[in-house]
């Protein structure tokens, strides 16, 4: 949208930095430090040879393929085990911990092993996810999203969390308690915007999102929003300036006649 | 190489020295001349086009084996797919003719930015559904290697469709075909409304339908940008002009009945230049019209629908720009931030902007109504004679609201069935459609942009039937009304 979009912000608007006009996209990245050389080197070798930019592309796609593997849906072991513990077996898999009803949380080593004791557990829903510092992304929540009863999610610092993931958790909406979404960089107010349909959360932690513009009014807004719910974030009063207490004084002090 | 690397220098001291001894001038005057004299050389070396005369870099290529007339978001996802599609590797070149470089007047960076899947034509849900993919995965789609990733600013926040007492089973029936689809839409009673939302007004209302995911708003000028930058770095031209004619041979045939066809094809397109008479004419293989609001213009220039009417050579492309407003205003007690795309039964709609209690609404006037075309100018009126009293009954805050501002933007309407044309022309045999979205173009961009390349480069639909989404059904009178249109 043109220009009409300037005036309009009571809020200090944060968009792409720079998309305004037709270039703005184009080689906006400013490598820093000690890369720069590097990089500048393998752009100037992609831009002039075939290959290198085919190598390129090829590394690129490759991370994403890793991605994608590490959140593929555990198919088998859900046919066989049952849809908690193939939620648990991802879970675990990608360095998390579970805790089943009742019992005490599973958590994998420092190697990243850990005890398949929980494939007996068939019919033992899972309570609590610790899901902190992951590489859970929109498609691996399809595991996530099969444990009905889940009750604690802590999705911390999860790099690959963001505002699609957070439209994708209604299901759980009538058993999840505890969310806490607590330093997710991709995670912005827009995606907070779909927690309302979390009506039986009682305590929610949405402090240190550096994606979210506004964080004492998001705070707000998302107070409002899901009345019974504790949020925990930043710290509303932060956004105000001191000058407030000034105005006060002036109004105080007598008129010149 | 190293003689290539010197000898440009060694030519230019050489030539500068002569100059400066001619004419003795002074040495700003020397360094232009230094550099215009770099730039002739260096187009003379292999690599550089060749003009020794004068510079044409601005003007487009003389042949190109794709010309796509309008460079919005339909025109640059129809480039972005053949790009992708094509086999083998950079085998078609591909250019985009846009008029005007600034999109001031294009629908695609005027638009609202909704996406939803509340169709009733499988073939819209399908293809929005598709769009949301891409989308959510936009950065795969569109990586650029070493350029930032793309931000769309998507909203999650999902549409609400509210049906009266007329509408509720016809809105029951199309949830039952959205679902069928798969798309994530719940049906919900005035109670259950009351409940979620409680500053909505529930009078009048019977049944509405929720999308819980993929549905929401996004920045359609980050699209945009995104397409353009992705393009341009897989091979795709653009040029800065405005079709004007098309040059094409004509072949007589007879069908089995004996009925007589003459069907044409296009061979030359011609380029014109802004603010000038020079043209340029583009010799092409294939013609897509994506102009958008303005794509009958660019099928009358074509010889679509110069015959006797009724029938198929005379048989126009009925898409022609309609003006709809869109309005910002401010309320302070108004919905939180749970609201989602509201569109009213009375086919006003609203949403939420941003965090600071703003809000951007309309309605699309009545056919009676219809404003001119011609300019983008605001009609302040209407907001207050139909607008406001329909947002003010459906949600009592909104009787205190303040207007900040407003634009209008061009809807590609199809007077037909209010649904796209894709496809080729049975006629004129090599122009493809991509056009006559009614509104809902920038939701269905890159699917429709897979489809119409799958169309040129394997002659059927692949992925996505939507073969009743051809020009033929103009002809045949088959139409495929969308009920669910804002």
């Amino acid at each position: 949208m043109a220009a009409p979009r300037a005036p309009l912000h009571l809020v200090a608007p944060r968009w792409n930095a720079g998309t305004r006009g037709i270039r703005g996209l184009s080689r906006a990245a400013a490598p820093e430090g000690n890369q720069k050389k590097g990089r500048s080197l393998l752009q100037f070798l992609a831009d002039r040879f075939y290959d290198v930019q085919a190598l390129r592309e090829y590394l690129l796609r490759k991370q994403a393929w890793k991605m994608h593997q590490k959140n593929r849906p555990f198919t088998y072991i859900r046919e066989r085990y049952g849809p908690y513990a193939a939620g648990a077996y991802f879970i675990l898999k990608l360095g998390g911990a579970v805790k089943f009803q009742g019992k005490e949380w599973i958590r994998s080593n420092a190697r990243g092993h850990f005890s398949l004791d929980f494939l007996k557990l068939q019919t033992v829903p899972v309570e609590a996810v610790d899901a902190s510092g992951c590489a859970v992304n929109y498609q691996g929540l399809d595991s996530l999203l099969a444990l009905k009863e889940l009750q604690v999610l802590w999705l911390q610092r999860c790099p690959h969390v963001d505002d699609w993931c957070l439209s994708r958790l209604h299901p759980l909406a009538s058993s999840l308690q505890e969310l806490s979404l607590a330093g997710c960089p991709k995670i912005s107010e827009r995606g907070l915007a779909c927690l309302h349909h979390l009506q039986n959360l009682r305590k929610l932690d949405i402090s240190d999102l550096p994606a979210v513009s506004n964080p004492g009014l998001t705070q707000i807004l998302v107070e409002e929003m899901l009345p019974d719910c504790k949020v925990v974030g930043a710290d509303w009063a932060r956004g105000l300036k001191v000058g407030q207490e000034e105005q006060y004084q002036d109004i105080t002090s007598p008129i010149p006649a | 190489m190293l003689r290539t690397a010197s000898w440009p220098r060694w030519g230019r001291t050489l030539l500068a020295r002569g100059l400066g001894s001619r004419r003795g001038g002074s040495a700003p005057d020397q360094n232009g001349k230094v550099s215009e004299i770099k730039k002739k050389i260096q187009s003379v070396l292999p690599g550089g086009a060749w003009n020794p005369l004068y510079d044409t870099s601005y003007l487009p290529p003389e042949h190109s084996d794709v010309v796509i007339v309008g460079g919005g978001v339909i025109g640059l996802s129809v480039a972005y797919w053949l790009k992708r599609l094509e086999k083998p590797r950079g085998a078609i070149r591909v250019l985009v003719v846009e008029r005007d470089h600034t999109y001031s007047r294009a629908s695609t960076v005027l638009s609202v930015g909704g996406i939803r899947q509340q169709f009733s034509v499988p073939e819209n849900i399908q293809l929005s559904l598709f769009s949301i993919e891409f989308l959510r995965n936009i950065n795969e789609y569109l990586a650029v290697v070493d350029d930032p990733p793309l931000d769309i600013q998507f909203n999650p926040s999902g549409y609400l469709l509210l049906a009266s007492e007329k509408g509720a089973a016809l809105m029951e029936s199309n949830v039952k075909v959205q679902r069928q689809e798969g798309a994530k839409v719940c049906l919900m009673s005035p109670e259950q409304l009351r409940n979620k939302f409680p500053w909505i007004n529930t009078e009048g209302v019977a049944l509405a339908s929720y999308g819980m995911e993929h549905e929401g708003w996004f920045d359609p000028w980050c699209l945009l940008q995104g397409l353009r930058r992705k393009v341009q770095s897989m091979g795709v031209l653009f040029c800065h002009g405005e079709v004007t004619r098309f040059i094409s041979s004509s072949n007589h045939m007879e069908t089995r009945s004996g009925e007589e066809l003459t069907l044409k094809r296009i061979h030359e397109v011609h380029v014109k230049v802004d603010h000038s008479l020079e043209y340029q004419p583009v010799e092409c293989a294939i013609v897509i019209n994506a102009a958008g609001a303005w794509s009958g213009q660019i099928a009358q220039l074509a010889g679509i629908g110069k015959g006797p009417p009724g029938t198929l050579q005379g048989t126009k492309l009925p898409v022609e720009p309609r003006k709809r407003y869109v309005y910002v205003w401010h309320c302070p007690q108004g919905p939180g931030l749970e609201t989602p795309f509201v569109i009213d039964p009375s086919g006003v709609y609203f949403r939420r902007e941003g965090l600071g209690n703003n809000y951007l609404g309309g309605c699309s006037p009545t056919e009676e109504e219809e404003p001119d075309p011609g300019n983008l100018e605001v009609d302040h009126d209407f907001f207050q004679d139909k607008v406001w009293p329909s947002l003010a009954q459906r949600v009592p805050a909104f009787e205190t609201l303040k207007a900040r501002s407003s634009w209008a933007g061009y809807y590609d309407y199809n007077t037909f069935d209010q649904n796209g044309v894709v496809g080729p022309h049975p006629l004129v045999i090599n122009m493809y459609f991509a056009t006559g979205f009614s509104g809902h173009g920038l939701q269905q961009a890159p699917a429709v942009g897979r489809a119409v390349a799958e169309m040129v480069l394997q002659g059927h639909f692949q992925t996505i039937d939507l073969s009743p989404f051809l020009f033929s059904r103009f002809y045949l009178g088959e139409k495929v009304q969308e009920h669910n249109i804002v």
